[in-house]
């Protein structure tokens, strides 16, 4: 089985956010971008079934500052190929993202490709339905557990409530990850700098992104404070006295 | 198995190569001391006098399966205890954890902490761009060696819960303060310090020492000063035995060490008395394993009023905190394996010593002895102060 990994790299939240000069736009400047969460589990959900049941795990990522490290990263855990795509992606929205991806995957064969079920910064939607419409293909998110059978996957969703569905996917499909059936597992640092020095990374030029379909952002801000919350001071009997006033001020008695 | 059959086995050869004096593994005499004497042996599966006897059966491999070896604290004690004078922390116990760590046999605690120290430098998982904010208000102020460009006489590495864990920052105010009063001529890297990177080798982690180490010799590289000071025993140890290893060399000093050379200008700072029975707690990585028992002692005992207590484990004998060998980053692995936490017995000893006030210089301590102090029956009058906290209130500084 020939399993597809879509890495996205976002804003580290580490470092406070800050918008630029346009006031429609985050200053990316001195952004440091690291592997979204989701799509760190979705890696170790591709790697997981592969250790299950064979088959190989290609993981592509776009071609932003620490992408080597995400994908050397991959390998040292067990990811076969490594393909970055290059393009300018600082501020790309999904639906170009999408667009890139579907295109770079077209040539892969793939029979299943996992991407994050979410990232902090979809502004227009998140990657994976995109990405299962640009290649016509079923899509299933919210997904905690993977587990394949014979050209098949059956899939573990997530509903809200506490509830899970269990639902059998027929492939080729992209799978929305939203926990990895265990936690991303750590890779020594000794093992990852062994494999930057054996594996490679293939390097693909995005086609032209189209990013038609996403929003038009007017203005960027932080949330701004309106109402203040009221403190009631006083002797337990004035505070009491106070709030009974309030609430019948408010019709509430 | 004889000798030549043991040294056959890749893990001995990494025992070896992890410690000059690896090579004493053959001495080991089964006493059972190393494991007696650890504060959580009774909790391993393969205490290290049975992890030898495991590796003279060549079934290391069993000991590989098992994940109690991430009870040990690295806190020397075993190592203290050896009468063949095995180097069983740096050597055996780190080596073991290695291999766990490659063979992904890691408790996912301590996942964080390491990924951390690898994206920001910190375990902490902070912001680097932060590291010296706790300098914020400190007069005068605290030079940042990137930004006066100048040389300076010492340059004081802050560590990393020093800098950012909001209970120790106090703790290191009160140091810049004790500096400044004294007219030491010193400076800091901020942003530029990266992790000494001593408790995630001894997690077991040695490649990530080696980055972080490569970065931090990178950075001595490019200022000019006499020595390096830190409040930090693990950044100590790791500048003082470590990192020449990695051709990283510099003068190292405790503050503790740097403070007691200058006691007599100290004395005549201190006019407050602090009128209190005084516990020192030896932090395993500077009394244990490097020695320095006495001038954390002098140090207190200059202060006016202070009545110096011993406890009853003390010097070479001293507790461990429970905070080194990735014990920092295992709380909750640890708890569920003990029920009990070692900073819960070091405060029951401070206690039974009559103390008042109970003194630590070591980053980790001051928070794990209060947390221990505030849920220990009856303990909730004991106050946890770092030394240089007590010799700032003292100068009034």
């Amino acid at each position: 089985m020939n399993i597809v990994v879509l890495v996205k790299l976002v804003p580290d939240l580490v470092e406070e956010l800050t918008i630029d000069a346009s006031g429609a736009a985050l200053d990316l400047t001195f952004a440091r971008w690291i592997i979204n969460e989701f799509d760190d589990h979705a890696l170790e959900q591709g790697i997981l079934i592969k250790e299950k049941s064979g088959g190989t795990v290609t993981v592509l990522a776009p071609d932003l500052e620490g992408a080597d490290d995400v994908l050397f990263t991959a390998a040292a855990k067990g990811v076969d190929r490594l393909i970055k795509i290059k393009g300018e992606f600082s501020a790309m929205n999904n639906h170009a993202l999408s667009r890139v991806f579907a295109s770079a995957i077209q040539g892969l064969q793939a029979d299943l490709i996992l991407t994050g079920v979410q990232a902090h910064n979809d502004l227009d939607g998140s990657a994976g339905p995109l990405l299962a419409e640009c290649l016509q293909m079923p899509y299933v998110g919210y997904v905690s557990g993977v587990s394949t059978n014979d050209g098949k996957v059956a899939v573990r969703k997530e509903y809200p409530g506490g509830l899970l569905a269990e639902m059998e996917v027929t492939l080729p499909a992209v799978l929305g990850i939203q926990a990895a059936e265990q936690p991303p597992r750590y890779v020594a640092v000794s093992k990852v700098r062994q494999t930057m020095k054996t594996a490679t990374i293939e390097e693909q030029d995005a086609s032209d992104p189209d990013p038609c379909g996403g929003p038009t952002i007017g203005r960027m801000f932080q949330p701004e404070a309106t109402a203040h919350a009221e403190m009631i001071t006083g002797s337990p009997e004035e505070v009491s006295r106070k709030l009974v006033d309030l609430f019948k001020e408010l019709g509430v008695l | 198995m004889n000798v030549t059959e043991v040294a056959k086995s890749s893990f001995y050869a990494k025992v070896l190569e992890a410690t000059p004096q690896g090579e004493r593994l053959r001495l080991c005499l089964e006493c059972g001391n190393c494991s007696g004497i650890c504060p959580f042996g009774y909790l391993m599966l393969y205490p290290p006098s049975r992890m030898i006897a495991m590796m003279r059966a060549d079934r290391i491999g069993k000991v590989l399966e098992t994940d109690t070896v991430w009870m040990c604290v690295s806190c020397y004690a075993c190592t203290a205890a050896c009468p063949s004078k095995i180097p069983l922390t740096p050597g055996l116990m780190t080596s073991i954890k290695e291999e766990l760590l490659l063979a992904g046999n890691v408790p996912a605690e301590l996942h964080s902490a390491l990924q951390n120290s690898q994206r920001y430098g910190n375990p902490l998982g902070e912001s680097p761009r932060k590291r010296a904010d706790w300098t914020l208000g400190i007069q005068p102020e605290v030079k940042v060696m990137a930004k006066i460009k100048q040389p300076v006489d010492v340059l004081w590495f802050v560590g990393d819960y020093a800098s950012y864990h909001p209970r120790v920052q106090s703790a290191t105010k009160a140091l810049a303060r004790v500096l400044n009063a004294l007219g030491v001529d010193f400076g800091i890297l901020g942003p530029d310090e990266s992790s000494d990177g001593d408790s995630q080798r001894l997690a077991g982690e040695r490649g990530l020492f080696e980055m972080l180490a490569e970065k931090n010799g990178k950075v001595f590289s490019k200022y000019q000063f006499n020595k390096i000071i830190t409040a930090d025993p693990h950044a100590y140890n790791a500048i003082k035995n470590e990192y020449p290893l990695q051709g990283i060399r510099y003068p190292v000093q405790h503050y503790t060490e740097y403070l007691a050379e200058r006691i007599d200008q100290l004395k005549l700072l201190m006019k407050q008395q602090i009128k209190a029975k005084v516990a020192y707690h030896d932090p395993c990585y500077l009394g244990r394993a490097n020695g320095i028992f006495d001038q954390p002692r002098a140090l207190l005992c200059a202060i006016p009023g202070v009545e110096l207590v011993e406890m009853t484990h003390n010097h070479t004998n001293s507790l461990c905190c429970g905070g080194g060998g990735g014990g920092m980053w295992l709380d909750g692995f640890q708890w569920e394996k003990a029920h009990v936490r070692l900073s819960d017995w070091r405060v029951r000893e401070a206690m039974s010593a009559g103390a008042e006030i109970l003194t630590v210089a070591c980053p980790y301590e001051t928070p794990r002895f209060e947390d221990a102090a505030k849920t220990m029956p009856g303990a909730d009058k004991l106050k946890v102060r770092d030394i240089a906290e007590l010799l700032a209130e003292s100068m009034g500084v």
